[in-house]
């Protein structure tokens, strides 16, 4: 199976940590896994802007960039429902405005091959023991588009009950937004800015050391809100702490 | 009289003061929460709540794809019953007829069932400017014209409110609408609900001009549906001679079969009730078919348009009008509980407000443009919609106006909008995103360019950035991006172009 990781522009630059941490977890797990260098953007942020025209070329660049691969892996969520929910609905307003079938053809053969990383581990590896060791106390907090786009539902959770040494606390009011949004976290700062210092007094009391989540994005605005309120924890994506091992610790 | 909402700042303004509002904030949590929590209970309680909520949308839907025929049938209906169905296009027109209604009457006082559409036209100002005093007699609708306030939630008008804020409107304000409230009031529920329920009834039995809206028309029988908790609704319809209903046109259903499916899913997703208390419904008036029976003498019925059928010509937009009013999208929407009702600047606050006013209004005040990025897009609202609107579907469609314009349908002309001004940086921004994204080299050289800049990034953002930077800080730049890590260590592989 050729399996090409979709690492997403904002991992890319930002989260290195998270894309080696998915191909050292997918590499243990026996999978042969490449990074296309052509990779660039799903066009998500765009899209949900209102620049769904802007958009189109990025969904075909994506297209063209993993038509060869049998499975797509991306470690967000939102990037992933991107493709898998809202592909195919470009193709369908495109068709409306006239511009016939291109955009759907073009696009159909990407959508039902691209896995968010937990769905790919758990839906098509079949596994939920990845074998990682991490020993501290994990609360998880499930992002929106993964949890109610691509319906990830309790596999996130089952990972990481897996882990030895990790303690796995349960997050209240776990459903709710952080309040990131893409540009919904410059244009409406203050409603923002007010949902994440909720999520993140949520997460405090829990106790965890360690919020983790499946989207760097959502974690970027956690996180940047964390070190503001100076509080004592920290953001860690869900794929750093599935490829620690005890050989190999996260650190 | 209440407030209308012309003038409103932009969202984002309008929030920046509630988000500070601790009593507010406080409010909204505590309400919005106890009924979230409520609903999810009162829903769970079905096992064929996803195909009651597929057949909602559905029945809506066919609905509105004919509606021109079911208009028809229900006017047929509604005058055969013995009542006059008036078509009004806009909220001046609507308000013309309610008035010249009225005052054919010889009345100069009316009460009022709690109804979205006569908000939403802004009755009650037009009647006073006739010389017409309209009583709210919803006891949150009382509560928020006492308090010469606005509304702020489409079920709980005065969610805004705690007990104590009631207490002093009702110690304050009563005497000048009609009976004080009592001396030693307090603010115990049993103690504000009895001071407003012995205020409203000497309005009730004097009134001789009842006004209502509709949550369903029924097109076969012409036959008007109100759903309610207080039973003051049950007052207002059949006490005084005269009714009169303003309902939107998207309120129909063809059959009476059709409220089967509604009458389970309006109340478990509005009051997190198995069944309302009441449930109040008329056909035409009390001597239209049978000559006896309940009911008002003469009934009007008013069919508003006011932007409906223009929403209707758009293929993504028009899944609002299936909308039954039922709130859960707000109980349940993070933003609406952080900025609150008011912030939204229409009587439709929260989700469904922020899809409905653009398509209603149009996108061109600074409120209305602001109102479809008003959204995390983060699907609560879509989730529990008993008619599966897809709220961030239509969010995204309604930005896309905003910033691209295109073809509109407004007053039943097909008009092209331009793109909204104060967008034009963004615009260029994606412009120059969308070049770096479809030229990989151009974006590596980017990423390397802010790789080896890193040390001198500040730790605060200047200009638009601030927005981010000045509530989180601001993500260090790694030394080298995945690409290039994977380059030196695994050299090039395929897909590169």
């Amino acid at each position: 199976m050729r399996v090409a990781l979709f690492l997403t522009c904002v991992n890319d630059t930002l989260y290195p940590d998270t894309g080696r941490a998915v191909v050292k977890l997918l590499e243990r797990l026996g999978v042969d896994v490449d990074f296309p260098s052509g990779q660039t953007c799903c066009g998500q942020a765009h899209y949900n802007t209102g620049y769904r025209h802007g958009a189109e070329p990025l969904a075909r660049h994506f297209a063209e960039v993993f038509a060869g691969y049998d499975a797509i892996v991306t470690p967000s969520g939102s990037c992933g429902a991107m493709v898998r929910e809202l592909y195919p609905r470009m193709g369908a307003r495109a068709r409306a405005e006239g511009r016939g079938e291109s955009l759907t053809r073009a696009l159909a053969p990407v959508v039902p091959k691209t896995y968010e990383l937990t769905e790919f581990l758990v839906d098509v590896l079949g596994v939920t023991d990845v074998g990682a060791y991490y020993p501290h106390k994990v609360t998880y907090h499930p992002t929106c588009h993964g949890l109610r786009s691509l319906g990830l539902g309790e596999r996130p959770t089952r990972l990481l009950a897996q882990v030895r040494g990790l303690e796995l606390v349960e997050l209240p009011g776990a459903e709710e937004c952080c309040g990131f949004g893409g540009t919904f976290s410059v244009k409406n700062p203050d409603v923002s800015a007010a949902m994440g210092l909720d999520k993140v007094r949520a997460a405090e009391s829990t106790g965890a050391g360690v919020l983790c989540a499946a989207d760097n994005s959502c974690l970027m605005h956690i996180g940047g809100t964390m070190t503001r309120l100076r509080s004592g924890m920290r953001p860690v994506h869900i794929a750093e702490i599935l490829a620690s091992t005890e050989e190999e610790q996260l650190t | 009289m209440t407030h209308t909402f012309v003038g409103m700042p932009a969202f984002p303004k309008a929030a920046h003061d509630a988000v500070r509002d601790t009593t507010l904030r406080g409010n909204l949590r505590h309400a919005t929460h106890t009924i979230r929590a409520k609903r999810a209970k009162a829903v769970a309680e079905l096992e064929d709540w996803e195909r009651l909520r597929e057949a909602g949308k559905q029945i809506k839907d066919h609905t509105l794809r004919h509606l021109d025929r079911y208009l028809v049938q229900l006017e047929e209906s509604v005058t055969r019953a013995g009542g006059t169905v008036h078509w009004a296009a806009d909220a001046d027109e609507a308000n013309r007829i309610v008035a010249g209604l009225v005052r054919a009457t010889g009345e100069r006082e009316v009460v009022k069932v709690k109804s979205m559409a006569t908000q939403e036209i802004g009755l009650n100002e037009a009647l006073a400017e006739e010389g017409i005093t309209a009583y709210e007699t919803d006891l949150a609708e009382l509560i928020v014209q006492l308090g010469d306030d606005r509304p702020s939630h489409i079920l709980v008008p005065a969610i805004h409110r705690n007990r104590g804020e009631i207490r002093d409107i009702f110690a304050r304000t009563m005497s000048e609408w009609g009976r004080p409230a009592p001396d030693d009031l307090t603010d115990t529920p049993a103690e504000l609900a009895e001071a407003a329920r012995l205020h409203l009834r000497e309005k009730f039995l004097r009134a001789k001009v009842g006004i209502s809206g509709a949550n369903f028309m029924v097109a076969e029988t012409g036959t008007l549906v109100v759903v309610e908790s207080e039973g003051n609704g049950r007052m207002c319809l059949t006490l005084p001679e005269t009714l009169i209903s303003v309902v939107g046109i998207e309120k129909l259903v063809p059959t009476w079969r059709d409220l089967e499916v509604f009458l389970q899913t309006l109340p478990r997703s509005s009051t997190a009730e198995r069944m309302n208390p009441y449930t109040s419904m008329w056909t035409g008036t009390r001597d239209g078919l049978t000559g006896e029976g309940d009911g008002p003498r003469n009934f009007h019925l008013v069919l508003l348009d006011n932007g409906r059928t223009d929403t209707l010509a758009d293929e993504v937009g028009r899944q609002a009008l299936r909308c039954i009013r039922c709130s859960a999208c707000l109980n349940v929407c993070p933003v609406y509980e952080r900025a609150g009702g008011h912030a939204y600047g229409s009587v439709y606050p929260g989700p469904i407000g922020a899809i409905l006013s653009p398509q209603l209004r149009g996108t061109a005040s600074e409120i209305d443009a602001s109102l479809p990025y008003a959204s995390s897009l983060c699907g609560a609202c879509y989730e529990v919609c008993p008619v599966a609107i897809d709220i961030p579907e239509v969010l995204v469609h309604l930005r896309e106006r905003v910033v691209q314009g295109g073809p509109v349908t407004r007053r039943g002309a097909k008009v092209t909008l331009q793109p909204a001004k104060g967008h034009a940086a963004e615009r260029a921004a994606m412009r120059a995103a969308a070049f770096a994204f479809t030229h990989p080299g151009a974006l590596a050289a980017g990423q390397r360019l802010a790789a080896r800049t890193r040390r001198f990034h500040p730790r605060r953002l200047p200009g638009p950035g601030r927005a981010w930077s000045d509530s989180r800080a601001v993500p260090k730049v790694p030394a080298e991006p995945f690409r290039d890590w994977w380059r030196r260590t695994r050299g090039e592989t395929g897909g590169d172009r």
